[in-house]
């Protein structure tokens, strides 16, 4: 948001008070961010849909937009629009109607405390990673209240099972950040960022080997989270049929869509801020920090997309057994591990 | 809880009573992406765990075998096609062969080796959806899509060879409708020759899979007992251990020439007869089939492929014969009465999947919804066969 504000005081000069300044940068910022998110769900299908195919031995879309089916996810969008908004008779009206922009708006405001690149934050909080997993968390009240509103016996066991994995699997996402802000001392994103200077053996994830594991229990845990194969158990379309969206329809499913792909993109920036050096590039100076970032974000991805189209679905129990059970108890190991370590090292302050 | 906790002056007993709690009786199906078809199975559950399954069929009965006694014997034949559109040439091959014995016909040797390969390739293709679509059940897309992959191929072969794509209505009494094309050995070979490369990659992506194996192992066991008292037969009734295949046992057509073996389930990763061994039956199968395909193209004669000596409206003698085959999902059997005119008097068919999938009655209660999807994918039921 700085950056924001120094460019409108640059344009403006002393036209603008520093209230005005305030406003207006958190505004583009704010219209940044919805962009980055709207357009990460666009390229994202896209580049899904070319995954799957180049995994399956298949192409994919091919016609639209000339070149490997580019404009495949806008004539996808022009579509739906173009769809009848349907409301169950029997549904709970006011929950169904709202339950896609609980949802929606729940990824979108983790979006704030992101750290693109020096400056480029929109909201330089102190609490960032905290905020982060306090906001998406807000996705689980918009999946049970889509569940539980559709009337439909499928959707309320989809949002059963998805309140159910994103409670738990949100306690090994954060744990296993924990050993992160030990070593930086700070939950603010920027200066997690700013503490992996100097090359790929100052990132977090090379920093010991607690970090490392810490880094892949992070990984597996946020795929989760994100409700996406091979832990998509809220939507697995051969058991619930479509499970918590299976009565949405038009733009109302479209935004569940939406904030899939946003929720995939999110997970893998936090990653990349917390564990991958952010925008620091792999050796020397800083150099194109928004590329470098986006580059590390979008690499995780892909990798997420990797495995779901590789991997079958675990079952209900055996998910929340690798939860429990493993994921939960390394993470402690690896929080305890990496203080441990802090110590022999001498890094303690 | 206290009455200050509630605030409205309830009892214990009041609260349990407004806590009461039922089963959920919950439709998986006829629009269920798991189903395999337009079957209905009202589930009854608590939460996740199945308390019971009912299986409702009949939404894709056609009256096949009431058909069948308005049509002449030849005509009947489209109709078998439509009983497994999955493995058409299997259900072809069962009426062929049990109105052939009825007649006591000799069908030339050319259209028995023909006739050995196609039913050997359908059931390489049929095995091929069963597994992909397992894999679909188990969240596993890619594995359908390389299955696809080398169905086409058969697809492709039967297609020059009869004109269809789906159902082929290949088959005739006596033999085949028409001689194979020239370089069918060849397409065939160049095929058999690719798949058994393939089978390995199929083990890689998803027989030995870890995910895989803990949700197939030790999941939906149906044991030998449950098999006789249900009448399962094919890869269920081999899952269970027991190495029976109506190609081995009681041979039909040329079958008793080729060596081939009866893979069975020996509870490899869990217990006998769980669902990985009824997958891996059938992955097993495809090898052996590709076993027979190279005996019978190898031993491929000459000569024509209809026997000469029968008319074009046939009539069958009196009397009544049960014949059974083996097709992709079990054994077929045809009953045919016939009261000496040149149509049928009645047939039964006897179909495998009808037997098979009302095992989940039995095996369904107790377990999780999702083994339930997994077992039902793992009988690989077919709803035209088993609604006819």
């Amino acid at each position: 948001m700085q950056v924001m504000t120094d460019l409108f005081a640059r344009i403006f000069g002393d036209g603008l008070s520093p209230v005005g300044l305030l406003v207006a940068g958190g505004l583009t910022m704010a219209l940044i961010m919805a962009l980055v998110m709207a357009s990460c769900a666009i390229v994202f299908t896209w580049a899904e849909r070319k995954v799957a195919g180049f995994i399956q031995s298949r192409y994919g879309p091919m016609r639209v937009g000339r070149w490997h089916g580019v404009l495949q996810p806008v004539a996808d969008m022009v579509k739906i629009l173009g769809k009848e908004d349907i409301v169950p008779r029997d549904a709970d009206k006011p929950l169904f109607l709202l339950a896609p922009f609980v949802i929606f708006i729940g990824s979108l405001m983790a979006w704030a405390a992101i750290p693109f690149a020096p400056g480029f934050i929109a909201a330089d909080l102190d609490l960032g990673l905290f905020y982060i997993f306090a906001v998406s968390s807000a996705a689980t009240i918009g999946i049970l209240m889509a569940g539980w509103a559709s009337n439909n016996k499928w959707s309320l066991y989809g949002a059963a099972r998805g309140a159910a994995q994103a409670v738990s699997y949100e306690i090994p996402l954060a744990l296993a950040c924990i050993p992160v802000v030990m070593i930086t001392g700070s939950l603010n994103m920027n200066d997690i960022v700013v503490a992996q200077q100097g090359g790929i053996w100052r990132w977090h994830f090379l920093h010991d080997p607690f970090l490392f594991v810490a880094f892949l229990l992070y990984f597996v845990a946020s795929i989760a989270e994100v409700n996406r194969g091979p832990f998509d158990l809220p939507e697995t379309e051969s058991e619930l049929v479509a499970g918590y969206h299976t009565e949405y329809t038009g733009m109302r499913f479209a935004f569940f869509f939406l904030a899939e792909y946003a929720n995939l993109f999110l997970v893998s920036c936090v990653a990349t801020a917390v564990f991958l050096g952010g925008w620091q590039p792999l050796f020397g100076p800083v150099f194109l920090p928004g590329l470098v970032f986006v580059i590390k974000a979008v690499l995780l991805v892909l990798l997420q997309m990797w495995l779901r189209w590789t991997l079958p679905r675990l079952r209900v129990d055996q998910l929340m057994h690798v939860c429990w059970k493993v994921m939960v108890p390394l993470a402690l190991v690896c929080v305890l591990g990496a203080g441990i370590w802090m110590l022999a090292t001498g890094q303690a302050g | 809880m206290s009455e200050t906790a509630t605030g409205r002056g309830w009892a214990a007993q009041d609260v349990r009573r407004e806590l009461h709690s039922e089963l959920l009786e919950i439709n998986m199906g006829p629009q269920h992406p798991a189903t395999h078809g337009v079957l209905r199975l009202l589930v009854r559950t608590d939460g996740e765990i199945v308390h019971g399954v009912t299986a409702h069929i009949g939404y894709l009965h056609r009256c096949a075998e009431k058909i069948a006694e308005g049509c002449d014997w030849r005509q009947w034949m489209v109709y078998t096609d439509r009983f497994d559109y999955l493995a058409p040439i299997n259900m072809n091959f069962g009426y062929a062969v049990a109105v052939e014995r009825m007649l006591g016909v000799q069908v030339p040797e050319r259209a028995e080796h023909i006739r050995v390969i196609c039913a050997e390739l359908q059931r390489i293709a049929s095995h091929l959806i069963a597994i992909g679509t397992f894999g679909l059940d188990m969240g596993a897309w890619t594995p359908l899509l390389y299955c696809f992959r080398e169905r086409e191929e058969i697809l492709n072969i039967l297609e020059r060879l009869s004109g269809g794509r789906m159902l082929y209505n290949y088959f005739d009494i006596g033999g085949l409708r028409f001689d194979a094309y020239d370089g069918f050995e060849r397409d065939v070979l160049a095929f058999v020759n690719i798949m058994e490369q393939k089978i390995p990659e199929y083990d890689t992506l998803l027989s030995y899979n870890k995910i895989f194996i803990e949700r197939t192992a030790d999941v939906g066991v149906i044991d030998l007992a449950t098999c006789l008292a249900y009448g399962c037969t094919g890869p269920v009734l081999r899952g269970a251990g027991v190495p029976f295949d109506c190609r081995k046992d009681d041979p039909y057509s040329i079958y008793d020439r080729f060596e081939f073996d009866i893979p069975y389930g020996e509870g490899e990763q869990g217990t006998v007869g769980d669902c990985w061994d009824r997958y891996m039956v059938r992955m097993r199968e495809m090898y052996e089939s590709c076993r027979i395909i190279r005996q019978a193209v190898d031993a491929l004669p000459g000569g024509p492929v209809k026997a000469e000596d029968l008319k074009k409206l046939v009539k069958v003698p009196q009397g009544s014969l049960y014949t059974r085959t083996e097709s992709s999902k079990g054994e077929i059997g045809f009953h045919i009465f016939a009261d000496g005119g040149s149509k049928p008097f009645r047939t039964k068919v006897r179909s495998p999947s009808f037997s098979n999938l009302h095992v989940i009655e039995k095996v369904g209660p107790g377990m999780m919804l999702s083994d339930l999807v997994a077992t039902v994918g793992s009988l690989d039921i077919v709803l035209g066969e088993i609604d006819r």
